[in-house]
């Protein structure tokens, strides 16, 4: 079992969450081209140590977490919340 | 007849006797007996038959190692097999068994094999009868037996009528193991303030030190004990419980014993707890595991590992034997002699160092042994007991000459200890081979982690003690802040002289019978035989001879197997690696791990708020995901569905007809935003929707394939509802926070469920406005006051009063139809308002049976259709998609392969000859090509009143219907093992312009 440091409720089981995927892509607008939104969708690095990953909270606080985790060691780092003008906020 | 009772001594409570069976016999033993010493002081030596040769075996240790006494426990659907004798604690009323043997274990019919033993080596079963006759009736006939006669014993078939619980724990320290060590740490955390968890496996705190003659830290081993136990009253001390797996984030999963020692256990209590611990610390202080030698017959009753000896003398008062032979390679056996020989057993003792140190020697002779040095075991005489020993030396080339034979009833065996480290291979942690102390040595820990005593190397009790001391200091130092005192941790050691590595003693010219891993009859002429034939691993050869694989997962038998492939390879260790050790450590009853998630508890069982009213009306129900909802509801006792769905369809089609519509998803989408939002996530415009309007909008995923559909009700200019498919709710509104929480974080929206906030009804049918109309104490329905795809709020009457409630003109059936939706508290009273209308009118309510009937008629879609694989044209719905906007998938949608013309599509199917039918899974095949995918599949099936037929299909063909008009096509059905001739018509055969629903 992983324990994932929520920002909102503490560290708790990753049961709770469900895994959302890679959390170092970046989404192109709507209207970009359909190279951008391939690359985006369909292309995945498959790193081997330090890695960000997106979790949502789904049984918690439901909020969208960035974990950092070592996919080698399975490590977690730390958490922040995806939603910047959230975690701005409340710090 | 050779272990018996001793006089006095021992932790058992001679007081109380502890009446057993064994075998059907009664027997006695006494409270703080294992079955295992019980059985040993009543001289019963034979306790099982060996997993392929059938060999006699008896106790070989003293814990969880045991290789030997495997005994079946228990009666009925409470058997269980493959307990191990030494870790059973005896308990009034016991009833054990012998196994793997006919008739008895005493005289087993199934020693045949064990003359048979050469072709019932490692891989003889790939082997032996996999050449010719393969595939016969022979060699089925063969495998039966090969089956039946290998094995351990039989689980019983019955479900598991013992209740267990799932506990979820937290603490500052997890302490596993209560030796000396674990004692230690445990008493030093829980002093300076820390929440501490202690785990022993055994029913008795102490480990090593139980029934000990040492003294410690100036103290009797018992006075030593019950002082530190009493520091330990704020910790939180579980026996008969083990940590079976460490996990990541340190997570320590634990199997506590709560019943199954107790005699007559309060029913209330469950038989195990599976614990979950979130420890921010832990230490293992799990000791070491003493191994044997492989030298000949080294498996006969009798035979066992040293420490065990002195453990059955010293903690229980049994001897194992009159005169003992005790062989070793290094310190530790001498004291196991000695206390041999103070309970009066007449004791030798081999040590194969040529030199040990003075005091030991000295000390052992004082005490009547008869020391011989540099003399290796080489093999036991007898069959179902010990009768002598041959006893040898080495000569200049590692085999061993024969030199005379010693008669004993028992010998005890050392070959060196075993840390522990399993644990840590659960997380990963590589041990290090320690090649002075012959043993593997925890690596690299993970942060958190700390080890303790023999698991770390400590031998010596007084090191193991400050080890404990040391370690606990760590974790108060890193949680409070403050070191507690200067305690250093002692290296690993402890040994006067160095153990004299050995693992098997071969003897020239002679073939002996040596086992490494006793449970799964692994000999070390196996291991050998693996290395020529190539399995050169330690992975591999694990699994071809299969060494570590039987219950007691290698804890005995793994490091010699390891020596002897790298012997065999003239390979270090290091160079040859280890075999991973894997959770659990013992077994776990497997119904531990669903704890009360059993039955009915498994899933937990959704229910709308008018469940009652329609299950009082006897209507029948069937599950979508979690839900309950109304399959039918039969006109009169003995209506079948077949019959009651058609009727129900006919009625809403006809006349009127009522559904509860609750499981719907349904999301407050609300914010200055929320407009936009809407606008991006659906491939139609909801931007310019008017309030107190609805409007059906399809969302795509961004691969731009279909991911659900639904109405959206505007109540104001920033509030919304958006419904979604039952089965899609969780989905979507995780979808929705997702794309408003990392990728449009500028949006001012917030979107919450209120599925169970609601309770919905729809009423459809030319009637349908009459019927709600009736029903209304405020509130125009008419085609002027509530257009298609217009809201209003309304009041509806019920009975003693009336209730606020929103209603929506839409259509799911196809037929003129509103839906109805009051909070969730009132709407029971609403469906039965609402029933009465429509019965007044002679309509009925239906269920999800005619539901599908109705938009399988009308070609709508459902999550049955849109599965994740299917476009907005393939569904037929790519006429709804803005080219005015960007939306989610808008891109990717795009892509050439989802624009092709030949894409399976939407399409109803009708069977050629009017009574055949098909089911939902059907395979659509072009005739004369019944094969691989074909070209669709089918996802519903109806009887269609409507369209005046008996089987009606929606589904997917390659080219949509256009393609396939008037050719036939095969429902191929490989499953149910049908072929039916069909025909493709348009999804849109039933009012195909809408005007029913727009009257």
């Amino acid at each position: 079992m992983l324990r994932i440091p929520c920002p909102f409720c503490g560290p708790r089981d990753h049961a709770e969450f469900s895994y959302e995927g890679d959390a170092t892509v970046a989404y192109p607008p709507l209207d970009a081209s359909r190279e951008d939104w391939f690359e985006a969708v369909f292309l995945r690095a498959n790193p081997c140590g330090a890695h960000r990953e997106m979790w949502h909270h789904v049984q918690g606080c439901r909020a969208f977490v960035v974990v950092e985790r070592d996919t080698l060691t399975h490590e977690i780092k730390g958490a922040r919340l995806a939603h910047r003008p959230t975690a701005e906020a409340i710090q | 007849m050779s272990g018996y009772r001793l006089p006095q001594g021992g932790v058992v409570d001679r007081a109380r006797p502890v009446s057993y069976s064994w075998d059907g016999r009664p027997l006695l033993g006494l409270a703080g007996d294992t079955l295992a010493s019980a059985l040993m002081a009543d001289g019963q030596q034979v306790l099982g038959r060996s997993f392929k040769y059938h060999r006699p075996r008896g106790v070989m240790s003293a814990g969880p190692e045991e290789g030997g006494a495997l005994v079946t426990v228990g009666d009925g659907p409470h058997r269980e097999p493959n307990a191990k004798a030494t870790q059973v604690e005896l308990v009034h009323g016991l009833t054990a068994y012998g196994q793997n043997a006919f008739p008895n274990v005493r005289f087993d019919l199934g020693r045949a094999n064990d003359i048979f033993e050469r072709f019932l080596a490692a891989g003889f079963y790939y082997k032996t009868f996999m050449g010719v006759g393969r595939g016969t009736r022979a060699w089925m006939l063969f495998e039966r037996f090969i089956r039946k006669a290998a094995g351990m014993g039989s689980a019983s078939r019955e479900a598991d009528p013992a209740r267990y619980d799932v506990v979820n724990d937290y603490c500052d320290l997890l302490v596993i193991g209560a030796g000396p060590a674990g004692i230690a740490a445990a008493e030093m955390a829980t002093s300076h303030g820390l929440d501490v968890m202690l785990v022993e496996q055994d029913f008795a705190l102490g480990g090593s030190l139980i029934g000990s003659a040492e003294s410690v830290e100036g103290k009797s081993a018992a006075g030593w004990l019950g002082e530190r136990v009493a520091g330990l009253k704020g910790a939180r001390v579980l026996t008969r419980t083990t940590a079976f797996g460490l996990y990541d984030s340190n997570v320590v999963g634990l199997y506590e014993k709560v019943t199954d020692h107790l005699p007559a256990p309060d029913p209330s209590l469950p038989r195990g707890n599976l614990r979950c611990v979130r420890p921010a610390r832990v230490i293992l202080a799990t000791g070491a595991i003493e191994r044997p030698v492989a030298f000949g017959n080294n498996d006969r009753p009798g035979v066992m590992l040293s420490r065990a000896m002195s453990t059955y003398v010293n903690r229980f008062g049994v001897a194992p034997g009159k005169r003992a032979v005790v062989c070793g390679n290094g310190d530790s056996v001498y004291a196991d002699a000695l206390a041999l020989a103070m309970a009066g057993v007449q004791t030798t003792l081999l040590d194969a160092r040529e030199a040990p140190s003075h005091e030991l020697v000295e000390a052992a002779v004082a005490a009547g042994i008869e020391v011989h040095v540099g003399r290796l075991p080489i093999e036991i005489r007898g069959w179902n007991r010990v009768r002598g020993l041959m006893v040898g030396r080495f000569e200049r080339d590692g085999h061993a000459r024969p030199e005379r034979e010693v008669a004993c009833d028992c010998v005890g065996v050392s070959g060196g200890w075993s840390p522990a480290v399993h644990l840590l291979s659960h997380r990963g942690n590589r041990p290090i081979w320690n090649a002075e102390m012959a043993c593997f040595l925890p690596g690299v820990l993970h942060d958190g982690v700390a080890v303790a005593g023999a698991v770390a190397g400590n031998w010596a009790t007084g090191d193991c003690i400050t080890a404990g001391r040391a370690a606990a200091s760590d974790v108060v130092e890193a949680l409070t802040g403050s070191r507690p005192r200067a305690v250093k941790a002692p290296d690993p050691g402890g040994w006067a002289n160095p153990l004299k590595p050995l693992w098997e003693v071969k003897v020239r010219r002679r073939r002996l019978k040596s086992f490494v891993d006793p449970q799964h009859d692994v000999t070390t002429a196996d291991v050998q035989l693996a290395v020529r034939e190539g399995y050169v691993s330690p992975e591999h050869m694990k699994r071809y001879t299969t060494l570590g694989m039987a219950t007691d997962q290698g804890k005995v038998g793994n490091v010699i197997g390891l020596a002897l492939l790298a012997d065999a390879l003239d390979q270090t260790i290091p160079q040859t690696g280890i075999t991973t050790f894997r959770p659990p450590y013992t077994p776990i009853p497997i119904a531990a791990f669903a704890g009360r998630a059993r039955g009915a508890h498994y899933a937990p069982v959704r229910e709308t708020p008018m469940h009652k009213v329609q299950d009082d009306a006897g209507a029948r129900w069937t599950d979508v995901g979690f839900w309950k909802r109304a399959w039918y509801h039969p006109a009169h006792a003995g209506e079948a569905l077949d019959e009651a769905y058609v009727r129900e369809a006919r009625c809403v089609r006809e006349n009127v007809g009522m559904v509860d519509v609750t499981t719907l998803g349904k999301i407050q989408v609300q914010g200055p935003d929320a407009a936009e939002f809407l606008n991006r996530v659906y491939v139609n415009g909801f931007a310019k929707l008017p309030v107190m309007k609805c409007r059906y909008g399809v969302m795509l995923r961004d691969d731009g394939m279909v991911l659900d559909d639904g109405v959206t009700w505007r109540f104001g200019e920033n509030d919304f509802m958006t419904t979604t498919t039952t089965a899609h709710a969780a989905t979507v509104i995780a979808y929705f926070e997702n794309l408003l929480q990392t990728r449009w974080p500028e949006l001012r929206v917030n979107v919450a469920s209120v599925s169970d906030q609601w309770g919905a009804v729809a009423v459809a049918g030319p009637n349908a406005r009459k019927a709600v109309q009736a029903a209304l104490a405020e509130g125009d329905i008419s085609n002027e006051g509530l257009p298609f795809m217009g809201v209003i709020e309304a009041v509806l009457k019920v009975a003693g009063g009336e209730i606020p409630v929103l209603i929506a003109r839409l259509s799911f059936s196809g037929e003129l139809a509103y839906e109805v939706y009051a909070r969730s508290g009132h709407s029971p009273a609403m469906w039965e308002a609402l029933l009465a209308r429509v019965r007044a009118l002679g309509g009925s309510a239906y269920g999800t049976e005619a539901l599908g009937a109705l938009r399988i008629e009308k070609g709508h879609v459902t999550a049955a259709e849109l599965d994740g694989r299917v476009t907005l044209e393939d569904a037929g719905l790519g006429k709804l998609a803005s080219t005015k906007k960007h939306f989610v998938g808008n891109v990717l949608r795009k892509r050439p392969d989802l624009t092709r013309d030949d894409r399976p599509q939407l399409a109803h199917f009708h069977p050629v000859t009017e009574g055949e039918s098909f089911s939902v899974g059907a395979i659509v095949c072009e005739s004369g090509k019944v094969e691989g995918h074909g070209i669709g599949w089918i996802t519903g099936v109806t009887a269609s009143p409507a369209l005046r037929c008996s089987c009606l299909g929606i589904g997917f063909v390659q080219g949509g219907y256009e393609a396939w008009e008037g050719r036939e096509v095969v429902l191929a059905d490989p499953v149910r093992g049908y072929a039916v001739k069909a025909r493709v018509a348009s999804p849109h055969q039933y009012d195909p312009k809408g005007e029913r629903m727009h009257g």
